[in-house]
């Protein structure tokens, strides 16, 4: 089966300091896959290979068999991506931030507001479409950018730590709307985040430490060949950093 | 809803409704910052109603085409302003795009599968579109004060210069705006490029006075794409076409728009040098 994201030893440098070392792993169509690492990891220089915001000079990128380099477009259309930073126009209403996503994705206005209703629906905002973006709080900025971001019907989301600042209810009301998601659509998801307790025991882990990937495999099996009674203490034993920097 | 049933490429109409819509959200931008257009229109005014009126007596302008009777100093420098607007907003644009980039919306721009240099075309048409909507409320303002074309057809003619210098100076900030990391630098941009441009050009006085009292500035004018873009603009209104300006210009926004894609190209531009 042809991956959802597959990424195949991918190098990257600023200058002389190597972000990113030989990475490869990949993320199946309805897998959720966690990219665990601290901050300055490379995750998100990894975030801008993917979105061609750099371009992948060392290795391969491909968004189910579509190369990034070679075929941005089909590549990019089968993408969602939710930034770290936060992206709705602040000064435009919900419904109108859905809808500049949606032209920039070639769908008209009326098809559009069509697909936004339904997404803004499943995120349990459906009543705030006419709002402007400003009104909402952290939580709902975060599950409206993931309705825009599934706007186009793409069948690989990425999301740049998408629970940075939101309150415990909100993180997990977002983490079981985007597993919610992954079961329903059988979404490809590729989730980063240096926050261990997001992490379920079945979901597919990438630990990258130092632009390198030290560890990939189902969280449990992680656990289990690291001989760690958890996770955390597993991310311990493989990168060799105390488990305290990961709750933060 | 599968990936193989997506097609290969887009339609004529889909790029239409990606065009459409970097205008339309531009447009309600623009029309959200109420403090952008009223500070994009007093500018000029000042200029206007204050210096030209201040300095009415001490610059004489003599006949020169397109003119042909003596006009007054406001008349003379009215499409200097109407290409200053163009200026900032341009470059204003490009400060827009420091901070899109900074907040993440330039990437939700660059993160659409269409082609990067029809979204960035794009972006450049919305924001010429915003600029010569400004110009033509200058211009209804400039009427009261008896500034306007000796026929009502100049309102017209001029249409076609200020959608070409609009997309030379929209290019430029476009250029910048991949050069500039922060938006602090704004300042540096006002210093080093809006300034020099405006007064090193013929927007406030004819060359000829310039070339009598400084040989050397006189040729930094000539060469200046903005001198090229208010004499454009400065016989467009009156009817008539600056051939030399029309070309001048013409190859000026070709080398900008080609660079700046070159500088969002993420093979080649100084995105990634940066790691911003």
């Amino acid at each position: 089966m042809t991956p959802a994201l597959a990424i195949r030893n991918v190098s990257h440098s600023y200058g002389a300091r190597k972000a990113l070392d030989d990475v490869s792993f990949s993320v199946p169509p309805g897998s959720f896959t966690m990219l665990l690492g601290l901050n300055g990891a490379g995750k998100s220089t990894l975030f801008s290979l993917v979105t061609r915001l750099y371009a992948a000079r060392h290795g391969e990128i491909e968004i189910f068999g579509h190369n990034i380099m070679r075929e941005p477009g089909a590549a990019l259309r089968r993408l969602g991506v939710v930034f770290q930073a936060r992206t709705l126009d602040l000064e435009l209403s919900v419904m109108q931030n859905l809808l500049y996503h949606a032209a920039l994705h070639g769908v008209g206005p009326i098809e559009a507001r069509r697909l936004g209703q339904a997404a803004l629906a499943r995120a349990g905002l459906a009543e705030r479409a006419k709002d402007k973006a400003r009104a909402l709080s952290g939580g709902q900025m975060r599950r409206v950018e993931i309705a825009r971001a599934l706007l186009h019907e793409p069948r690989l989301l990425l999301l740049d730590e998408p629970t940075v600042g939101l309150d415990i209810k909100a993180r997990a009301d977002l983490l079981a709307l985007v597993r919610e998601l992954v079961q329903e659509k059988r979404l490809g998801v590729l989730w980063a985040t240096h926050l261990i307790d997001e992490i379920a025991d079945d979901d597919q882990v990438v630990i990258l430490h130092q632009g390198r990937v030290l560890a990939t495999d189902r969280a449990q099996a992680i656990v289990v060949a690291q001989g760690a009674a958890n996770i955390g203490e597993a991310f311990t034993r493989v990168t060799g950093v105390a488990q305290e920097k990961l709750s933060a | 809803m599968s990936e193989i049933a997506a097609p290969a490429g887009f339609t004529f109409r889909q790029y239409l409704i990606c065009l459409s819509g970097v205008v339309w959200r531009e447009g309600l931008r623009f029309l959200h910052q109420r403090e952008r257009f009223i500070s994009a229109l007093v500018r000029p005014l000042v200029w206007l109603f204050i210096f030209a009126a201040g300095f009415r007596q001490v610059l004489g302008v003599s006949i020169i085409p397109p003119y042909e009777t003596y006009v007054l100093y406001e008349v003379y420098i009215a499409p200097g302003l109407m290409a200053m607007i163009q200026l900032f907003n341009g470059m204003q644009s490009s400060l827009s795009m420091v901070y899109d980039r900074e907040m993440g919306n330039m990437r939700m721009l660059l993160v659409s599968p269409f082609p990067r240099w029809f979204l960035l075309g794009s972006k450049l048409l919305a924001g010429v579109a915003v600029s010569i909507l400004q110009v033509y409320a200058f211009l209804l303002i400039a009427y009261f004060w008896e500034i306007e074309p000796p026929t009502k057809w100049g309102y017209l003619t001029v249409l076609p210069a200020l959608a070409l210098s609009g997309l030379m100076l929209g290019a430029l900030g476009m250029l910048l705006s991949s050069l500039i990391k922060q938006l602090e630098n704004f300042a540096g941009v006002m210093n080093f490029v809006i300034f020099p441009m405006f007064f090193a050009s013929s927007a406030l006085y004819p060359l000829w006075r310039v070339k009598e009292s400084s040989p050397w500035l006189y040729y930094v004018c000539e060469v200046n794409p903005f001198t090229h873009a208010v004499e454009l603009i400065r016989f467009a209104f009156y009817e008539k076409v600056a051939w030399t300006s029309l070309a001048i210009v013409f190859a000026y926004t070709s080398a900008f728009l080609v660079a700046a894609i070159l500088a969002y190209d993420p093979a080649r531009g100084m995105l990634m040098r940066r790691g911003g």
